[in-house]
């Protein structure tokens, strides 16, 4: 069954050769700004789970990403593009403090499970106006999404600068009642590790039973790859944006809500922080699978929380965001790796280019390594100004050798292309 | 040889698409001056030809002489520049630029080296439109005028290019009856000025009024030249439907029963809001195969949608085993057990992103046992596909293969598979067999009949003649929305039929 084993395969592929091939690109900045790539992504990954107040610091970011990304995700599974999750987090969160901060005399898991149902109520609510308004105007959701988003903002941002507001500096909600507070599953210094890591795993798993398991699944998937079959399949196009957009807004809900109950304990206007719009780029790193959404997730989080690691040591961490740019751009952009990837078992004559990249690229990877390792200045410090100059020649030759590999990629992908399109006409032409 | 004689030559024209031979070694020959028709049912090839002249596309094969001269027409400016221009079924109009920026549009006239010259191309234009008797507005804006009029901006902008040879391309489709009488009013003026046309149509009492010569083109090929004055419409449509022996299935007599689906006077507009299907009404029996036969567009596609629940129906009423369904959705239709096999199978047939198990459960998926308390029984769904893919011999015989990767006639297969399986008591089979091989059709007709033989009532709905006469018990004729009347295939012709698509009515054909 390798014909429908393919696309699965490639699925998990893609995203994993993009994060190397970005790493790969970004190390090439970090050797023009003075340091060491190996350096620089040791101290990255040190930040990130080097100890455990690094690991809880990861999850934590980890943990709202989970959400949002499910929220586009699952939305793009069922046809409707919700730029909204950023929105539908600040209006779960809002209403969840909303009720919350009065729920003092309330058994805590009561409590605690109803601020969590507000906050997916309110997400729900807040995408399914787009959900409906397209349904029944055809009113692009993307368009409406994005102004509900600022009606969201504006309106927590005036909630806590004017009804809700207490204490001075950075306008805030009061803290909401003991009982409405996530459980703490570990206590890390200064850092709280709370249950909604668990809390967001389970809605991955539970959103993958429905997308794979269920006939609303069936009915959702069918919608989003064909509405006109769908809907001769007796499936209700109009009934199903609503139902799509709710499920996708409770989803964003729930992580303006768990950083409300979990991390703040009050509502704060940086509260979501964008946190919505990066489920649109982990959702696509995800591949839209609520399993890959977790460790696309896991990614973003720890990359942010290794770069302020990076940052100490004195590389800065935008880097990340360049890394983070790259896979996006090689995720969206798949039909290169995909088509890549065709080329290596296809035909003897790109068997043979295939050979020859993987010589070129082994030799220059070799040349770039031991270049890096020669350029160390302290290697040859006895030699005085002579060695400062040898470390130098070798930092050229390093920096050289890497950009050679790089323009062997993307040369090697550029002909890859060319002639999978020659295969593919020449397919064509033998079919009719 | 010699064509100075003519304006066109177009020899041994071929052109392949990657399913099929659109124009099969074409011959076209327009004199100078004439109006010359180009008839054909859709899909006969007619328009690729047209594309060709005018460097839409590159003829595989084949030769073009312009006044007698050879030439390779790499582009439409080759073709304008060769004096050819095409007026377009649809329009190329910017809408919110008024009439002479329009027809100036791309070859503007400018004022001292850069600056657009609007007089200067408003007076141009107007002397145009004053010469041939175009008339219309140069301050106009394109949104705001009639159809009629935006075709007329359309002619005077080959006209300003200087075209010689104006390609007309189903140009009244778009128009109402007072308007295609101004067009062709504006035709006979042009042909006056000695510029030479090429008229394509398929209506016939058109090409009869307007034409001088007339090449009928059928499945890719040239099937006859007529002149208009020695022909007449009975001719033209035997060319264009053809007469080709076909293959029959043995359809063994069977009395079909009781009425089970019936509608009266259904009114359905188009996605343009114009009326498509205009007052039909009509009864299926059970065990009884009806044909509605028709030129692609008379308002079929939209009928299918109205009865299946796809599209709204604006007046009238469906009854199917004695209730009122009118408006009601597929699902519920689904649930009545109607059963539809799509006019296009890529579009409404299939999710093709589906394995074939997903496939062949769609529009049942909501049943037991596929479904049972809001899950997938996937073991049943698994074991109902290999049951089917056996039983319809399905190739390649793997369930799990995406809809996409499956030749056309095995999609075809998967939908007639999954409908019958649904146990229809109706079902709306439209264009079961398009773009088949014969094996498969020869399949999906003795299927058909099969599920005549057990009392399904069956609405066929094709363009394919043959088809309709080999598989019908009756056989309406749409035209225009309308039915133009009902026949049994063992009593009437090809003839008969073909005139009644060219929008005759039954009694004025047998009158």
């Amino acid at each position: 069954m390798r014909v429908s084993a393919l696309p699965r395969f490639w699925a998990f592929i893609v995203p994993v050769v993009s994060v190397i091939v970005a790493l790969l690109i970004a190390s090439v900045i970090i050797i023009m700004i003075g340091k060491s790539p190996v350096e620089a992504y040791t101290i990255l990954l040190k930040g990130a789970f080097g100890s455990s107040s690094a690991i809880a610091n990861t999850v934590v970011k980890t943990t709202p990403l989970i959400l949002t990304g499910l929220a586009v995700g699952f939305g793009f599974r069922a046809g409707v593009l919700n730029i909204g999750a950023e929105g539908q987090m600040v209006m779960g969160a809002l209403m969840a403090t909303l009720v919350a901060i009065n729920l003092g005399s309330v058994p805590p898991f009561i409590a605690i499970t109803i601020t969590l149902l507000v906050g997916m109520l309110a997400g729900a609510g807040w995408a399914a106006i787009a959900g409906y308004l397209k349904a029944k105007t055809g009113a692009h959701e993307v368009v409406t999404t994005i102004m509900l988003n600022w009606i969201a903002t504006y309106l927590s941002s005036y909630m806590v600068q004017v009804p809700l507001a207490v204490g001075s500096g950075t306008p805030k909600s009061p803290e909401i009642a003991p009982n409405a507070k996530l459980p703490v599953l570990m206590t890390v210094g200064a850092i709280n590790m709370n249950t909604g890591i668990i809390i967001s795993i389970i809605a991955a798993i539970l959103l993958y039973i429905i997308l794979e398991k269920t006939t609303m699944g069936y009915e959702v998937k069918a919608a989003g790859f064909n509405p006109y079959a769908a809907e001769y399949g007796g499936i209700s196009i109009s009934k199903n944006i609503t139902i799509s957009m709710a499920i996708s807004g409770a989803l964003a809900g729930l992580a303006g809500v768990i950083e409300l109950t979990g991390v703040h304990y009050r509502f704060l206007g940086t509260l979501s922080g964008g946190k919505g719009f990066d489920g649109i780029s982990i959702a696509l790193i995800g591949q839209n699978h609520p399993i890959g959404i977790i460790f696309a997730a896991l990614l973003m989080g720890a990359l942010r929380t290794g770069s302020n690691e990076m940052q100490f040591a004195g590389i800065p961490k935008h880097i990340v965001m360049i890394i983070q740019g790259i896979v996006i751009f090689l995720v969206a952009a798949d039909r290169i790796i995909r088509t890549s990837m065709v080329i290596m078992d296809k035909k003897e004559k790109t068997a043979q280019e295939t050979k020859k990249f993987v010589k070129r690229a082994a030799i220059l990877s070799v040349v770039t390594v031991v270049a890096m390792l020669l350029s160390r200045e302290n290697l040859w410090s006895g030699l005085g100004k002579f060695g400062y100059y040898i470390g130098k020649v070798f930092w050229v030759i390093e920096l050289v050798s890497l950009l050679s590999l790089m323009i062997v990629v993307v040369l090697y992908i550029i002909s890859a292309v060319i002639s999978l399109g020659m295969a593919y006409s020449k397919r064509k032409k033998v079919k009719s | 040889m010699n064509y100075e004689d003519y304006a066109v030559v177009m020899k041994g024209i071929v052109k392949r698409f990657p399913s099929v031979l659109a124009n099969d070694n074409v011959d076209l020959f327009v004199k100078k001056g004439e109006i010359h028709a180009v008839v054909g049912e859709n899909g006969a090839g007619k328009t690729t030809l047209m594309n060709q002249l005018y460097g839409l596309l590159k003829p595989d094969k084949g030769e073009i002489y312009i006044s007698g001269k050879k030439v390779d027409i790499k582009g439409p400016k080759d073709a304008i520049a060769n004096g050819i221009g095409m007026v377009h079924q649809h329009f190329m109009l910017v809408d919110n630029l008024t009439v002479a920026e329009n027809v100036v549009l791309g070859s503007e006239t400018a004022k001292s080296g850069f600056l657009f010259d609007l007089n200067e191309a408003k007076k141009t234009v107007k002397e145009i439109s004053e010469k041939y008797g175009l008339l219309v507005d140069v301050d106009a804006k394109i949104e705001d005028i009639p159809v009629g009029m935006q075709q007329r901006v359309e002619i005077l902008k080959t006209l300003y290019r200087g075209a010689e040879i104006l390609i007309f391309d189903e140009p009244t489709a778009v128009l109402t009856p007072q308007e295609t009488e101004e067009l062709f009013e504006v035709m006979r003026r042009l042909k006056k000025a000695g510029k030479t046309m090429i008229f394509i149509s398929h209506k016939l009492n058109e090409v009869m009024e307007i034409s001088d010569n007339i090449t009928v083109m059928r499945l890719g090929r040239v099937t006859a030249n007529l002149k208009t004055s020695e022909t007449n419409e009975v001719e033209i449509a035997r060319a264009m439907v053809g007469r080709e022996v076909v293959l029959r299935v043995e359809k063994p007599p069977h009395k079909p029963k009781e009425v089970i689906f019936e509608i009266e006077d259904l009114w359905v507009k188009d996605n343009r809001g114009l009326d498509a299907v205009k007052g039909v009404s009509l009864k299926v029996r059970a065990g009884e195969i009806v044909g509605i036969a028709g030129v692609a567009g008379n308002g079929q596609t939209e009928l299918v949608e109205a009865i299946t629940g796809l599209r709204k129906v604006e007046k009238g009423r469906v009854t199917f085993l004695g209730q009122d369904v009118t408006g009601y959705d597929p699902r519920k239709l689904r649930d009545m057990r109607v059963a539809h096999i799509p006019e296009d199978r890529l579009k409404h047939g299939l999710i093709v992103q589906y394995p074939a198990y997903y496939n062949l459960i769609l529009g049942q998926q909501w049943w037991f046992p596929y479904s049972s308390r809001g899950f997938l029984n996937h073991k049943v769904i698994f074991e109902t596909a290999n049951k089917l893919f056996e039983e319809y011999d399905i190739r390649p015989r793997n369930i799990y293969m995406f809809g996409s990767n499956y030749s056309g006639g095995n999609q075809q297969k998967i939908i007639v598979a999954r409908e019958i399986n649904a146990k229809p008591k109706f079902m709306v089979v439209a264009q079961p067999t398009r773009g088949l091989d014969v094996g498969a059709i020869e399949f999906i007709h003795k299927t058909l009949i099969k599920m005549r033989g057990q009392d399904v009532a069956i609405l066929l709905i094709s363009m394919e003649l043959e088809e309709i006469f080999s598989l019908s018990d009756r056989i309406l004729v749409m035209y225009e929305g309308e039915i133009m009347g009902e026949v049994r295939p063992e009593e009437t012709t090809v003839e008969e039929v073909g005139l009644m698509m060219a929008g005759k009515k039954l009694e004025e054909v047998r009158a």
